[in-house]
């Protein structure tokens, strides 16, 4: 049914041909293919069967330094040849631009690692349901107060995508995912919460059991249930690890190329400079085996590698494509695509070590809203968790803010915990934030 | 209508050679005796968007999608397929996995009757044409000259031109056809601006359910050059924001955003029928104060949420939510409509045909009151003006939202004062209603760039209020 690897590298090769011939000087091509199961059970019954089947295709021409690019998920023969087209009369109005281009084929990924990404999971949809029900119905058992329920999904994705462009280089690789997650609600008297938990894993055998999903959905709707608004103040605040990966998506956001060369980042100009304690160790490893966002190339073909961005708390490196390396007179970091498995070193310290150290202050454990302003570092978001006194929580918080400045949030870091099990591509514990502005009633 | 379904048919089915002989086969092989319901879904779209960025067309993008998306219910059972190959074989194989839901059954064949009469709500004519590139490159030049040459301050400029066609086909288990044709266009405008060090950004745009020129008409874009470097220059001067509950007056237009997320959300049909939304069973109950009727309306001429039809073949109307404060509907697709013995309010949506049907929000506002906005803001003594914001966030369950400023001030003594930093806004939805004391007469719609993310699908939408004076809501700033 899928096609083969070979079937996707001829169309990456049909594509680059035919943009040659409507008089490309350069090109690259991307066709994807993916066959997938999404199932949603709820209250015990099945709710949602899908069959998802994706495909799409996408292709950059060069004139010289314009460019131009169109995508379809038509892949008939007409379809493919309008995209080329579309892509060459975009390319014809765009602008001259020094910068743009391929990246230089010296850095081209030669003889990549097998980063053991594919593990297609042969699951009917009977089993898939089977074990969706398993997760929601722990979660039910676990306390009476768990009432309703938003359901369990069971979802599993399986494909291969194929990069190539006219350097003659060609890369692509098969790759699968799995993501088991439930929702539950709690209620008790007028007071009704909600709340998640899921795993995701590129082999569905590392996947935890449903039980242990469910248990924890479970647990976080009934830590919720009363929850009180604090006062207006100021107070250290911890950043529980299931939601520190978005402080680090922060930091990466500001030191993108992209951000840089545009000026409109909060940590313009820092490469160099001490943005955290020295204690912090900040590193991106996209080599790793079975990692969720691996890749043995970026997205233009170049070979990725492990570094590290913050050492001993100075910034390493900005993070770049071809484009805006050349923008800013540098070299790509292999970062075309983005930033592939993130991780800040763990401290010594558990969690409860942590709160008993910081003694009283806040534990956020959900943010909303976007909150961020990428220019300033203006920090401000809709937050709830528990407030600390005496190191051990009292009760828990909502409909209150969080506010700060993230270069200053940075700069405060008083501790990262070693509670570092967190599903996802981050690997991170909680965050403990020295002080920020708590705005409630 | 009928004119719109030929179209629909041109472009959807007659290329891949489906007769309506093969819409029964599929739809034949789809619904079964224990199948409520079924529909197929066909859907051909083209975008395009340029940049332009650092003063020069930085990046140009084409998007073909295509595809087929095939639904059976039994109960509250879905099982859903698509395939993005339109090909009778393709069809069948797609009714097979979708309709696994239930054993297979006999059903008898169902004639096919196109629907028509409708009068379409925004025109059919392809927006990607409507211009020239060249025209379409010039007019980004020139919305870039406006915004630099406007002050000597302003860094850094980036716009945005977006058009897209899309045409949908709908076919339900009773052989009823229904067809749409919808432009979108949208253009918006970023910029730095820099004084002493200091950086500020700001957006502005707009949007519409018709082609380009509408951003030359009325010097729109040119408008949007001006105020995307009025609010950048604006924040510049901007102090840190107060912390802590207060009365805060909402601008009109696009601030209707609150309505949107404290309300509006927890009103989506399927929410209420499982019983997750903090307005579940609440219908005929007092949710706000009795100034304030809210409504959502799919039924505006060439508005961004608008929708001739909806993506179950619904006609777009426009449906009481609040009425005085009490809470009268829910706005509901075909599937929970049915399940809470309801009617469908024209709010099925679909972000494409690879994705299932929700009960979502079109153009969602609130009816003027009337105070002079004069008034309203004359009667703090202190407090905040809120007049810009950058997006929103809702948990339906415990009802609590966030929406963030993007340009808002001080209010002492009922004068504006002083302008503040962007900051969150933090509420409970049903209780924020309750708290509005002052409806202004001065509705307005917001300028048409709304997306509105629900289970990983977005959807273009419209928000619209007059303005509103809420006596108490948190403000996440950071001055004590």
């Amino acid at each position: 049914m899928s096609p083969s690897i070979e079937q996707l590298e001829q169309m990456v090769a049909d594509l680059l041909a035919e943009a040659r011939k409507l008089g490309a000087s350069a090109a690259d091509a991307a066709v994807s293919r993916s066959a997938g199961l999404s199932l949603t059970v709820r209250m015990g019954e099945t709710e949602t069967i899908e069959h998802t089947r994706d495909q799409g295709l996408g292709i950059t021409v060069f004139f010289g330094q314009r460019k131009g690019a169109a995508s379809t998920t038509d892949l008939s023969p007409a379809a493919i040849r309008e995209a080329v087209s579309k892509a060459c009369t975009i390319a014809k109005n765009t602008s001259e631009d020094d910068c743009t281009g391929l990246a230089d084929a010296a850095l081209m990924a030669k003889d990549y690692p097998d980063l053991d990404l594919h593990h297609p999971w042969p699951i009917s949809p009977d089993e898939a349901m089977q074990t969706a029900l398993q997760a929601e119905q722990a979660a039910r058992d676990l306390d009476p107060r768990i009432s309703n329920s938003e359901g369990a999904t069971l979802s599993t994705q399986s494909g291969s995508f194929i990069y190539g462009n006219s350097h003659g280089f060609v890369g692509g690789y098969p790759t699968s995912h799995h993501t088991l997650s439930c929702v539950v609600l709690s209620e008790d008297g007028d007071c009704m919460q909600r709340d998640y938990w899921y795993d995701t894993r590129r082999d569905w055998r590392k996947l935890a059991t449903p039980e242990s999903i469910g248990r924890q959905a479970a647990q976080r709707a009934l830590a919720k249930l009363h929850g009180r608004q604090l006062g207006t103040r100021q107070a250290p605040v911890i950043f529980r690890a299931d939601i520190a990966p978005g402080l680090l998506r922060g930091l990466t956001g500001a030191i993108r190329g992209h951000a840089q060369y545009r000026q409109a980042s909060f940590l313009l100009d820092s490469l160099g400079e001490q943005i955290f304690p020295d204690w912090v160790e900040i590193r991106e490893d996209p080599l790793i085996p079975q990692g969720l966002s691996s890749a043995p190339f970026d997205n233009e073909g170049v070979a990725t590698r492990p570094k590290s961005l913050i050492g001993n708390g100075r910034l390493e490196t900005y993070i770049l494509d071809s484009y805006s390396a050349r923008k800013l007179n540098m070299q790509t970091t292999g970062n075309a695509g983005g930033v592939r498995n993130l991780s800040i070193d763990s401290g010594s310290m558990g969690l409860d070590k942590m709160l008993q150290e910081m003694g009283s202050g806040l534990l956020v454990t959900e943010l909303m809203g976007q909150g961020l302003n990428p220019v300033t570092g203006d920090y401000s978001r809709g937050a709830a968790g528990f407030w600390v006194e005496n190191g051990e929580i009292q009760y828990p918080v909502e409909e209150i803010t969080i506010a700060g400045n993230m270069k200053e949030m940075f700069r405060q870091l008083v501790a990262v915990g070693n509670d570092d099990d967190i599903p996802g591509s981050v690997r991170t514990g909680s965050w403990w934030i020295e002080n920020m502005t708590i705005a409630g009633s | 209508m009928s004119n719109t379904l030929t179209l629909a048919r041109e472009t959807l089915l007659s290329p891949a050679g489906i007769t309506d002989h093969h819409l029964q086969q599929v739809m034949d092989k789809l619904i079964s005796s224990q199948v409520d319901a079924a529909d197929l879904y066909f859907q051909y779209s083209r975008l395009e968007s340029w940049v332009l960025d650092d003063g020069i067309i930085k990046e140009g993008n084409f998007n073909l999608e295509q595809g087929a998306g095939l639904r059976a219910i039994s109960g509250e059972k879905t099982g859903f397929a698509y395939t993005e190959e339109l090909n009778l074989e393709n069809l069948l194989e797609a009714a097979d996995s979708a309709r696994a839901i239930s054993r297979a059954g006999q059903s008898g064949s169902i004639a096919i009757a196109g629907r028509g009469g409708l009068q379409p709500l925004y025109p059919a004519r392809n927006p990607l044409e409507s211009l020239p590139d060249a025209s379409k490159i010039e007019l980004m030049k020139q919305l870039d000259a406006e915004a630099r040459a406007a002050d000597p301050r302003v860094k850094q400029v980036t716009i945005s031109l977006v058009a897209a066609h899309d045409t949908i086909l709908v076919m339900d288990n009773e052989g009823n056809l229904a067809a749409d044709v919808r432009p979108l266009v949208r253009c918006s405008v970023n910029v730095i601006v820099e004084q002493n060090g200091r950086r500020e950004q700001a957006n502005a745009g707009g949007g519409s359910r018709t082609d380009l020129h509408y951003f030359v008409e009325e010097q729109r874009g040119l408008g949007y050059a001006r105020e995307a470097v009025r609010q950048a220059l604006v924040n510049l001067e901007a102090v840190d924001t107060p912390a802590g509950a207060m009365t805060v007056v909402l601008g009109p237009g696009w601030p209707g955003i609150l309505l949107h997320e404290a309300v509006g959300h927890g009103l989506e049909g399927d929410f209420n029928r499982k019983g997750l939304s903090a307005f579940s069973n609440r219908i005929g109950e007092q949710v706000a104060s009795p100034l304030c009727t809210i409504v959502d309306d799919g039924a505006l001429p060439k508005r961004r949420g608008s929708l001739t039809i909806d993506d179950e073949g619904t006609p777009g109307q426009n449906t009481v939510l609040i009425e005085n404060g009490i809470l009268k509907g829910y706005m509901q697709d075909k599937f929970n409509a049915r399940l809470m013995g309801m009617q469908t309010t024209g709010n099925g949506r679909r972000e494409s045909y690879a994705h299932l049907p929700l009960p979502r929000m079109t153009n969602t506002y609130m009816l003027p009151g009337e105070q002079d906005p004069g008034e309203i803001l004359g009667s703090v003594k202190n407090g905040l003006y809120a007049v810009n914001f950058a997006g929103g966030q809702v948990d339906i369950t415990s009802g609590k939202f966030v929406f963030s400023l993007s340009e808002a001030y001080l209010i002492e003594d009922g004068k504006i004062t002083a302008p503040v930093k962007g900051a969150t806004l933090i509420g409970n939805g049903p209780e924020v209603l309750t708290r509005v004391s002052m409806v202004g007469n001065d509705l307005q719609l917001d300028p048409g760039v709304g997306t509105c993310g629900k289970d990983g699908q977005s959807v273009p939408v419209g928000v619209g209020q007059p303005t509103l004076k809420v006596d108490e809501i948190t403000v996440g700033g950071t001055a004590l």
